[in-house]
């Protein structure tokens, strides 16, 4: 496998395949690079279509010289036409890439697997993470398929559901009194002193390279074509910059043709900084105080918000932000049309992909995938209210009281 | 009293090892950094560039960043604690 070395995206130095993550010359953050053109397209569809039903099937594109043994694997979720979306949007062909039908519903099983991955193959013993919910999820999961101690730092407010989706695997659950960015400031500098792998923080690289999978998985299921348009939620940008990344490779290899799709963002207006940066025509983030029913887009310091503000601009895209009764109602939108109950992150990008339809932008003639993240039985409260039930007695004419448009002729 | 300057593990190397050191007299986050430069050679332009802090690099006053107060402006006083962390952390 291709796999080289770590080199900075911002001034190139490279390092070795360690546990490293900030270039000790400019601070800038480190990626994996790997040798391309060593490898031939056919040969590497063929391994492809040979593998595993799971992300270890797109190993050629993954940091490892063998394809590791993996007790919970991920990946090869759903890709669906979704027909009556596209009608109530007035577009003509949309796919939904469900990304909630993962082990522990949600895309961060993916970003977990070549984390830990790789943490078992550097030698670490205990596995460590901020989160917003989702990660912690994974990361609990997972270290408890691998057999290996975790802690899980999340902050104090988190929604219950994810708080108790956490717990029951086991892990060392620390809720922080802070938003995200202050767990993610402890986390970063707990990991100074510690022997742990904290798959956001120290193993980064190798953690944000899963991503990539899911543009490997649209690609594939699409019959190894691109789409148009691509629409994700951004919270770090780590997400939206790899699958522009993972649509890049291919081309690169000769799996795929043609241009990288327009790349659209989607943040909650309640925490959006890389959408204002965009709106403003900067190219770094201002970093904002979140408050958002999204929390898993809670990120108010973006890691990756400038490479993401860079692509939405390369690629002809935009990064917007939507509101949270938008939200609830891209939720609702999303499960009326398509039967996938998403979480506020996937009524961010429903609403963004709404929003985007609306206002013209996209050519009624475009493939468009929109990437739902994760699952709404974590976000519970989100659509409380947001539709009405009918309490009845047991009898026929209590119903047809209730409901009399139901009644019988 | 002095302000409490707290270095992350990618700058100790030019710290001589230190992950914490102390600064005197600086009013302002701004001379609390130039006060380092002054003393560990090479810093500067690690975490500095055209008299700026680099994009990637965040800096924290009693764990408020930076950028929510007045930036290298922001005023400390004796007993603060500055933390220099890298921003390349994290991910929902």
């Amino acid at each position: 496998m291709p796999v080289q070395a770590l080199a900075c995206k911002e001034c190139g130095t490279e390092y070795e395949l360690e546990a490293r993550y900030v270039c000790d010359q400019c601070f800038g953050p480190l990626e994996v690079q790997y040798d391309l053109g060593s490898l031939d397209a056919e040969s590497v569809k063929r391994r492809i279509q040979a593998g595993p039903q799971n992300l270890w099937r797109y190993s050629d594109f993954l940091p490892f010289a063998q394809t590791p043994k993996y007790a919970l694997p991920a990946g090869c979720t759903p890709l669906l036409r979704a027909p009556r979306l596209a009608e109530a949007l007035g577009l003509r062909e949309v796919w939904i890439k469900n990304d909630a039908a993962n082990p522990t519903h949600s895309f961060k099983d993916r970003v977990v697997s070549v984390a830990i991955a790789k943490a078992q193959e550097l030698g670490y013993r205990t596995i460590a993470c901020p989160s917003t919910g989702n990660l912690a999820n994974a990361v609990a999961a997972h270290a408890a398929a691998a057999g290996l101690e975790s802690y899980v730092f999340i902050p104090a407010d988190l929604e219950e559901q994810k708080i108790l989706a956490t717990g029951v695997y086991g892990t060392n659950l620390v809720k922080v009194r802070g938003n995200y960015d202050d767990v993610n400031r402890l986390c970063t500098e707990l990991s100074a002193d510690r022997d742990w792998a904290f798959v956001n923080v120290n193993v980064r690289p190798y953690y944000a390279e899963g991503s990539k999978t899911l543009a490997y998985e649209i690609a594939e299921g699409l019959g190894f074509e691109l789409p148009d348009r691509v629409v994700a939620p951004v919270a770090s940008g780590s997400l939206f910059t790899k699958i522009a990344r993972g649509f890049d490779e291919w081309r690169e290899v000769g799996l795929l043709a043609g241009e990288t799709p327009t790349m659209n963002g989607a943040q909650a207006e309640g925490c959006s900084p890389v959408a204002q940066a965009f709106d403003a025509g900067w190219d770094i983030c201002k970093p904002v105080k979140p408050d958002t029913i999204a929390k898993s887009l809670a990120i108010g310091n973006p890691a990756d918000g400038p490479y993401a503000l860079e692509l939405a601009r390369r690629s002809g895209g935009a990064i917007d932000a939507v509101t949270d009764d938008e939200i609830k109602a891209g939720i609702r939108l999303l499960a009326g049309t398509t039967g996938i109950f998403t979480e506020t992150a996937g009524g961010v990008t429903t609403a963004t992909l709404a929003k985007l339809a609306a206002r013209g932008d996209i050519d009624p003639d475009e493939r468009v995938v929109a990437v739902i993240t994760g699952e709404g039985l974590k976000t519970l409260d989100a659509v409380r209210g947001t539709f009405e039930t009918h309490e009845i007695d047991a009898s026929v004419d209590s119903f047809d009281t209730a409901l009399p448009a139901a009644a019988a002729v | 009293m002095a302000v409490t300057v707290k270095i992350p593990t990618q700058l100790r190397s030019v710290t001589g090892g230190e992950g914490e050191t102390t600064v005197d007299g600086a009013a302002t986050v701004g001379e609390v950094l130039d006060g380092l430069y002054d003393r560990f050679e090479g810093l500067r332009e690690r975490i500095a560039e055209d008299g700026d802090l680099r994009r990637f690099v965040n800096v924290y006053v009693g764990g408020e960043d930076i950028r929510f107060l007045d930036g290298l402006d922001t005023s400390v006083e004796d007993g603060d604690e500055v933390t220099i962390l890298p921003a390349v952390a994290g991910g929902s």
